[in-house]
């Protein structure tokens, strides 16, 4: 394989595609970090100009990790429709660019050709990305899902709800789930991470959420953020869950640090189907973040996005109502400042679209990286410009249990006025009905942010 | 700053100040303000991060005002805040900006001289040169620089029983505010049980693993690092104190135990001290730590 190009009269030569793919991504931290970073900003040209050249199928044909060493692999490529594959496979990577961002291509071309990628081919097209080209053609994708009340639609944006609490008391995360809602926040999910992972503590945060759901008839669905088998076993002991949780990496290796593996994730979907409390045909939701592989030494000395881009490969293997990349919590080794934070989030959403599963986004960033709520405010509207189905919804943005800070409760329905877009439909005629928000102005009402609306 | 302002954009801020008072009742609270006209400014204002601005509610006529205090005080979330349309209204915001504002200043602040003096620690440095560089490079926070390992080997008392030493980690703030009340617990603690403590000492841009490459130069029973925690929201005075039993070179984090969150309002300093005296006497008797403590204990309990 040569892999070689001249700029300003210089040769740039690499050795590999995992060096290129690695050197022509956007600076971040975690690259460095993991010694895959081109060493000068004209390397990284010369690293995307090669890379535009790549057929995709030198991309098909090495795999981060080969096939049969690797089950997120597997995954990936046994999803292959061959037929589709066949007709891209002699693209570069610069035409799939090309092709994305012309006017001519629609969602439904988008929506047969991701059939016939890979993770590594939509890792690769990120890299030859601008920030607005990644704003761009990500909008052009719609992926809708349903399980109570339907996701994704163009023109609307949803707000999970995170009412989380330092001790798991569940009278402060029910204050919190009624602030949030007068806030017009819960349409994505009530979503809770609890302190304590045990199985009692999980339902019983389960059934509280959940009667508040049903006291209030809201269209929406609650979870609680413990490991994947602790729901399992909840769902079996007739726990009520809405959707069922898990993080997830991009290599076998940083599952196996999850403590989850492919067949683990196949039989808690299988669950879900049978004992889950939504209508469906969508009952997963996963989160995942760049960064989360190399921290768990499961890289193979590959770059954090293409590794995140596998992630939601594995991901789609489960239909998920949802997904998001918690994109400024790894810290600032893996993203260190706003600038690393808001591309990161443009180029996790943006894949994942491409990939064909629902995502949101955790805009987020730990105390001690180089961020703060104005920048992760900045990547809420890029997003929501880009279509992202849904963001976080926090008490003023402020977790008092994880200790970092993402979107507030106030973020979406300002996002939604600047916007013009809608909450779920199903969850704004619930609104409407409250009287907390005002469809033809698309604004929150005199009412909304008065948490005791919903105390009788 | 108040000089560069126009004096319209100071009757501007004047009005929203005046109006927010009104409408909270504050100027009874304490928030003072003389002056308007133009030349004579004077602005007294009370501390809005003070408790009774964090738990008073901003939503303007809450159908039940009672209910809303009652909701508020079940979670330490900021609930309760109002809105100016659908954004946040002027002083949960300054708040907000205020504790966002000490978590920045902790992250890089270094530490005040006169506490080394006082309790005469030396300072030594791990191998990251900078703030920046100790953020971006987590494993040369955990190794010691060479002129640290020299610094420590002609300083220090080698074959204690117990080795103490604090790290800035995320917050030399939370070192500040805890030393002082929790070093001379564990020394008393360790001088009554008859143990040998090393000479302490403090390093600068430290992390956890570090205590693995001191205990090579000190060669321990116990060594026991006092560290900053990540700074919470408008909190960073949160200290932990890690643990090991002969920490060698490939010791990890489940070869360790912790107590954390300590400071006033969290796990009280003084008993901090206590807990990690308690810990250093169970790891001697059993020569373990982290998870081989606990199942040994368990083992004992069953």
């Amino acid at each position: 394989m040569l892999l070689r190009c001249k700029l300003f009269g210089k040769t740039y030569e690499f050795r590999d595609l995992r060096e290129v793919m690695g050197k022509a991504n956007e600076e971040k931290s975690g690259d460095h970090l993991a010694g895959v970073a081109a060493s000068s900003a004209i390397e990284r040209a010369a690293a995307k100009y090669v890379l535009s050249e790549v057929p995709l199928w030198a991309l098909y044909e090495n795999p981060v990790i080969p096939y049969e060493q690797d089950e997120v692999t597997r995954v990936i490529l046994d999803a292959v429709a061959q037929n589709v594959y066949a007709d891209i496979r002699n693209w570069t990577v610069g035409e799939l660019r090309e092709w994305l961002l012309d006017n001519r291509t629609t969602d439904e071309d988008i929506h047969r050709a991701q059939q016939g990628l890979t993770s590594e081919m939509i890792a690769a097209v990120a890299k030859l990305m601008s920030n607005m080209d990644l704003v761009l053609a990500a909008s052009k994708i719609r992926v809708v899902t349903h399980a109570n009340n339907t996701m994704g639609l163009m023109g609307t944006l949803a707000s999970r709800n995170q009412p989380n609490h330092p001790t798991d008391d569940p009278d402060g995360i029910r204050a919190e789930i009624y602030e949030g809602l007068s806030y017009g926040s819960g349409d994505s999910v009530i979503g809770i991470n609890p302190v304590d992972d045990s199985l009692a503590s999980v339902q019983r945060l389960l059934d509280m959420s959940y009667k508040v759901i049903q006291d209030w008839k809201i269209p929406t669905q609650n979870c609680v953020l413990s490991h994947v088998t602790t729901q399992m076993e909840a769902m079996k002991r007739g726990s009520p869950v809405g959707l069922v949780f898990q993080s997830l990496a991009g290599s076998q290796k940083g599952n196996d640090s999850f403590g989850i593996s492919v067949g683990m994730l196949d039989e808690a979907y299988e669950i879900a189907k049978k004992y889950a409390v939504v209508p469906g045909p969508n009952y997963m939701y996963f989160e995942t973040g760049e960064g989360a592989e190399l921290s768990a030494d499961a890289h193979y000395g590959w770059d954090q996005l293409t590794l995140e881009v596998r992630c939601y490969g594995l991901a789609k293997r489960y239909a998920p109502f949802q997904v998001n990349s918690v994109v400024g919590f790894i810290g600032p080794e893996y993203l260190y400042d706003a600038r690393q934070i808001t591309r990161a989030g443009l180029e996790d959403h943006f894949c994942a679209k491409l990939t064909g599963i629902s995502m949101g986004c955790d805009a987020c960033y730990t105390n001690h990286a180089r961020a703060d709520q104005n920048s992760l405010e900045n990547l809420s509207i890029l997003l929501a410009a880009a279509g992202c189905n849904y963001f976080m919804g926090l008490p003023m943005g402020d977790d008092p249990m994880l200790s970092y800070q993402s979107n507030s409760f106030h973020d979406a329905p300002s996002l939604r006025q600047i916007l013009r877009l809608r909450p779920l439909p199903e969850f704004e005629a619930w609104l409407v009905e409250l009287g907390l928000w005002d469809k033809d102005k698309l604004q929150l009402t005199d009412r909304a942010g008065d948490a005791t609306l919903f105390v009788r | 700053m108040i000089e560069m302002l126009t004096s319209q954009q100071i009757d501007t801020i004047i009005d929203a100040v005046v109006a927010e008072m009104q409408k909270q009742g504050v100027t009874a609270a304490g928030a003072r303000m003389s002056g308007r006209a133009e030349g004579a400014l004077s602005l007294d204002l009370a501390d809005i991060t003070t408790p009774a601005f964090r738990t008073r509610s901003y939503v303007e006529q809450p159908g039940k005002p009672e209910v809303l205090r009652a909701l508020m005080q079940t979670t330490p979330a900021r609930i309760g805040i109002g809105h100016a349309g659908p954004r946040y209204r002027n002083i949960p915001q300054l708040v907000f900006w205020a504790d966002h504002a000490v978590t920045q200043d902790a992250l890089f602040k270094e530490i005040d001289p006169s506490l080394l003096e006082q309790f005469n620690l030396f300072q030594v440095q791990s191998q990251a040169s900078s703030r920046q560089e100790y953020l971006l490079r987590p494993d040369l926070g955990r190794k010691l620089s060479d002129a640290a390992v020299k610094t420590l080997q002609e300083r220090c008392v080698k074959n204690p029983d117990v080795q103490v030493y604090a790290a800035d980690g995320l917050s030399a703030t939370a070192i500040e505010h805890n030393l002082r009340d929790v070093l001379p617990v564990i020394g008393q603690g360790l001088e009554q049980a008859g143990l040998k403590m090393g000479t302490p000492f403090y390093v600068k841009y430290g992390r956890v693993g570090l205590l693995n490459e001191v205990n090579v130069v000190v060669n321990a029973r116990v060594v026991v690092c006092l560290i900053g925690e990540r700074p919470g929201l408008g909190r960073a005075e949160a200290m932990s104190a890690y643990l090991g039993y002969r920490p060698q070179p490939d010791s990890t984090d489940a070869d360790r135990d912790v107590v954390c969150n300590i400071f006033n309002g969290g796990t009280n300093p003084l008993e901090a001290g206590a807990y990690v005296v308690e810990y250093i006497k169970r790891m001697l008797k059993h020569q373990a730590s982290g998870i081989r403590l606990k199942l040994i204990e368990q083992g004992e309990a069953n």
